[in-house]
């Protein structure tokens, strides 16, 4: 059990090594944790609540305010406080986006292992679900089933609604990933023993394979959820989000149906897209990096610039 | 050797940089040389630096590969002080290589045939239907029959594909063939009738050919020269009497201990899947080279001197039949090699 | 691989993958509380009782679900009768064809610009590893890969109505309205700038990550290697041995994209007002006009599904490695 923890300390500590010297990965990592120091701590970083008006002398609301010292990034149509908004919207965007990659990464982590280890027809049967899937547009798709779901009054939230229909529609990629690793394993020498020895399919499953897929899915679901966010503020800027509990994309929404964008009030349509860009450049860079540490890349091609393979120092050159 | 050699390589030294930015020392003064029409083997475990030598006598290596030393004299014009663009004009019509693993050397999408004749168009050396002509009987040189040429490669067996590679490599008619380990990974009749047919083209063209392989029961078949590698340095260097019958470098005996086939012709079904597994212990890092020999290790004849001093390649000529028999060992006695 | 098993496979998945979505499509909107009319005819009602009746024959409304609607509902659909939108006040097929081409036009053009620069654009950033092109390209595909489509949108529409007076909307000035469009070529070219802009941006990103990691590996491949070895310069190998290779992914690239580009329509065309498939599909989603979203869904994922099955049919002859039997 000693060395089990040993052995995992030293894992953690090279990763940790490597994972430091990659610029791109501390960026990514940068990112995606202000963000959730934002989201999670947002009463306590403004000091309006999201829903407050701002009104000026006169008791009106201060209606699409620029930036200014009482509300950093101005108003929106109604007087709330720009700042606010984004920060409780953070909420809503990485929780709809966490959840609905979780359920993908839930789903297709499924489905890839039992195609990849049980094969045949099984596999079969996955594998052709997912290319039709694959095949159909996503955004039409996800439309009509949120708007259907939405009108059948089955008192989930739309929210829920939101989650589920993204999870349950971006499973494929993972699912082919787990399935391909999942193959290659199989080849290998211990699962054949395993079974020759009366091993169970969950055990083997459990015990030999999950280990060494876990960190592809980590990495996976991190780009997962970069897109279920993206997703979600697409469909919410079409209106298919919660009015109540504004994401990011809900604002977007706001913005360009109540016309942000004619009145040049820059500050309220401008800050939710960038924080959608920050988060999901955030995570598409740990994810990215996280997949590179996990299958990395070769070092060159064979066109490469040959202009220092001939590196003779001129005679006269200090010797050794 | 009273001709001048075709090829003439002098204190070759190669490294490469690793992605952790360590130095691998791949090659230190390699040198030897090869005669119009002789075959020369170079042999030595993986990574001992056979492809890599010739790869830098190509200047193929890959990006992070960096020639630090030496000279490399074809027909007397050192080489690597050739800009890319006299190299390309070498390429080829001088010198051409097979590459280990035929499998990939070929590209798939494009037809056998106008891969064989590429090249003679790309040097200007023929027009079209000269050149078509001259692929045809390059096929039939190496027994593919015409019919097939324009197909893909991956309508060929593995055997075939190695031939296809031959013949390519033949198209403008070089002095020198570089062979990478031509028959690894050919099954063992395929293998005999690849050795045979390289045989057959040394004879009917006088090309010279540098044979690397880690099978010396190939190397037995088939040169006249042999070059044995050991850690990215010249071990051993003679004829291949002087080195099966009188081997100087503990290592070279120890190979060839390894080998008890080596009586026993091709034919007769020697020379397949003859690893070096049988030396204990595992060749040297090339990042963590020691001060001295880099056999002294794994060597069952050491002394004291041998960790403490790189060994030289001496002249043994003296002590073994003919001349031109080079050892480093310290063991050895005679004058340094003169290169 | 035989080219004919894999045609047949490619067809049959195609057609599987047209039954689902019409599978969908009809059972969507009939799960909804409430007359099951309602699906065809509208939410509220404003046609003529006439009309109302024609559809109600013409679907099979009054009786069983399955097999009758169903299969009168196909039939209907076969025929190209999508029903009729009760808030345009037109037959769904009439309103959708009108709108494709426009649809067309901008997908088009943005989807050329974007693979020419993105092809370009990898090649270089692949076989010049490392260098600033690459490192460029790169960052530049990474954020616009983070960039939500119809927020570039919106911000390209701000950008460049104010600083550049392009138009704000619309795919001509209302002075043009109802004119053919090949009548009025310049205005609509005006109007195209800032929406083919933003698509192209986009797009590009993802072509030029293709190409790049599909020239790497293409570049990374032993015949390469002998390629140079025969003497041929960089340019030579690239351009005899390592495009066409290379190219082969882009061009299951494009099949696959195609299901995202009308995602992106959809949004773009809200963004700029412009009047095509993608903005009917959202005012129908607005108005809650189901037999026209109904329609535009049904219409929008065929078209993707076989233009994904010509795609796929394509590549069967660009790649000699698929026999021919």
């Amino acid at each position: 059990m000693n060395e089990h923890w040993t052995l995992f300390k030293r894992n953690l500590q090279n990763f940790w090594g490597d994972f430091r010297g990659n610029r791109m990965g501390l960026i990514g990592a940068f990112l995606v944790l202000t963000a959730l120091i934002a989201a999670v701590f947002a009463p306590s970083l403004s000091r309006y609540s999201p829903s407050e008006v701002i009104r000026d002398e006169n008791g009106r609301g201060l209606t699409f305010a620029p930036p200014s010292v009482h509300a950093p990034l101005g108003t929106d149509d109604a007087g709330r406080d720009v700042w606010t908004q984004l920060i409780y919207g953070a909420r809503i965007s990485m929780t709809v986006g966490f959840l609905a990659g979780f359920i993908a990464m839930f789903v297709g982590s499924l489905f890839g292992i039992t195609a990849g280890y049980f094969g045949g027809w099984v596999d079969n049967l996955l594998m052709r679900t997912t290319d039709v899937l694959l095949v159909i547009p996503d955004l039409p798709l996800m439309i009509v089933l949120v708007a259907t779901l939405r009108q059948m009054q089955l008192k989930i939230s739309p929210l829920t609604v939101l989650i589920l229909v993204i999870g349950l529609l971006y499973w494929t990629s993972t699912a082919r990933l787990i399935r391909s690793q999942v193959l290659t394993i199989k080849e290998r020498q211990f699962v054949a023993r395993a079974r020759a020895i009366g091993a169970g399919h969950f055990h083997i499953i459990r015990k030999h394979i999950l280990p060494q897929i876990m960190p592809l899915i980590v990495a996976n679901t991190v780009l997962i959820i970069s897109t279920a966010i993206l997703v979600e503020s697409g469909l919410a800027f079409l209106g298919l989000g919660d009015p109540t509990q504004p994401s990011w994309g809900t604002m977007l929404n706001f913005a360009f149906s109540r016309n942000a964008v004619t009145n040049g009030a820059w500050w309220f349509y401008l800050p939710p897209g960038l924080a959608i860009v920050w988060i999901s450049l955030g995570c598409v860079l740990l994810g990215n990096v996280l997949e590179e540490m996990l299958n990395p890349r070769l070092t060159g091609h064979n066109l490469e610039d040959e202009r220092h393979m001939v590196s003779i120092p001129a005679p006269g050159a200090s010797s050794d | 050797m009273t001709e001048t050699p075709l090829l003439s390589i002098r204190h070759l030294d190669v490294n490469f940089i690793m992605p952790d930015g360590q130095t691998a020392r791949a090659l230190e003064d390699v040198s030897f040389d090869v005669s119009p029409g002789q075959t020369i083997g170079l042999v030595g475990e993986s990574g001992c630096g056979k492809t890599t030598t010739l790869m830098s006598i190509m200047r193929l290596l890959p990006s992070n590969g960096r020639i630090t030393g030496g000279q490399v004299f074809y027909n007397g014009l050192d080489m690597l002080t050739f800009s890319e663009r006299q190299m390309r004009d070498y390429r080829w019509k001088e010198m051409s290589i097979i590459f280990q693993g035929a499998m990939n050397a070929l590209n798939p999408v494009m037809k056998v045939g106008d891969q064989v004749g590429e090249a003679i168009l790309l040097h200007n050396l023929m027009d079209q239907s000269q050149a078509n002509r001259r692929v045809d009987e390059l096929l039939e040189l190496v027994g593919i029959p015409k019919s097939r040429r324009d197909q893909y490669p991956h309508q060929y067996s593995g055997g075939m594909r190695q031939r296809a590679m031959i013949a390519m490599a033949l198209a403008c008619a070089p002095s020198l063939l570089f062979a990478d380990e031509p028959t690894t990974a050919l099954d063992v009749m395929i293998q005999a009738q690849v050795l045979e047919l390289l045989k057959e083209i040394q004879q009917k063209l006088g090309l010279a050919i540098v044979l690397v392989t880690h099978d010396l029961g190939v190397v037995a078949e088939v040169c006249d020269s042999v070059v044995v590698m050991y850690g990215g340095k010249v071990a051993e260097y003679g004829n291949a009497d002087q080195i099966y019958n009188q081997p100087q470098h503990p290592y070279t005996q120890r190979l060839l201990e390894s080998f008890p086939d080596l009586n026993r012709t091709v034919d007769q079904g020697a020379g397949s899947d003859q690893t070096l597994a049988s030396i204990p212990g595992t060749p040297p890092r090339l990042t963590e080279l020691p001060a001295g020999c880099r056999f002294e290790p794994r060597c069952h004849l050491r002394i004291e001197r041998c960790s403490q001093e790189a060994p030289k390649l001496i002249d043994v000529s003296a002590i073994t039949a003919g001349k031109g028999h080079f050892a480093a060992c310290h063991l050895c006695q005679g004058p340094e090699a003169a290169f | 691989m035989n080219r004919r098993d894999y045609l047949i496979r490619k067809l049959g998945l195609a057609l599987v993958t047209i039954f689902v979505v019409v599978i969908i499509n009809f059972l969507l909107f009939r799960v909804l509380p409430g007359d099951p009319v309602r699906s065809v005819i509208g939410r509220n009602v404003r046609i003529s009782a006439d009309t109302q009746q024609a559809l109600r024959e013409q679907f099979g409304l009054d009786k069983p679900i399955f097999p009758d609607q169903f299969l009168d509902t196909l039939g209907q659909w076969a025929r190209g009768n999508l029903g009729v939108s009760w808030s345009l006040r037109k037959p769904v097929n009439e309103i959708l064809l009108s709108k494709l081409w426009n649809t067309l036009l901008l997908i088009g053009i943005g989807q050329i610009l974007a693979i020419l620069l993105g092809v370009t654009l990898g090649l270089i950033a692949g076989w010049k590893r490392k260098s600033a092109v690459d490192v460029g390209a790169l960052t530049f595909s990474l954020i616009a890969w983070a960039t939500p489509t119809f927020w570039l949108g919106i911000i390209l529409l701000a950008a460049g109505s104010t600083w550049l007076g392009l138009p704000t909307g619309g795919i001509v000035s209302p002075a043009n309205v109802g004119k053919p469009l090949y009548t009025v070529i310049p205005d609509v070219a005006h109007h195209l700038i800032l929406p083919t802009l933003t698509l192209t941006i986009l797009y590009l990103g993802e072509y030029m990550l293709i190409m790049r990691s599909s020239i790497l590996e293409v570049l990374s491949e032993d015949y390469i290697l002998t390629a140079k070895a025969k003497g041929m310069s960089h340019w030579q190998v690239l351009r005899k041995h390592a495009l066409k290779n290379a190219m082969l992914p882009i061009v299951t690239l494009i099949a696959l994209n195609l299901g995202f580009t009308v995602s992106g329509a959809i949004y773009i065309e809200t963004v700029f007002s412009y009047d095509g498939l993608g903005k009917m599909f959202q005012i129908a989603l607005v108005k809650q006009d189901y037999p026209l979203l109904q329609g535009a869904f049904l219409l929008l994922a065929i078209s993707v599904i076989i233009a994904n099955m010509l795609a796929d049919i394509l590549y069967t002859y660009l790649d000699p490695r698929v026999k021919a039997t």
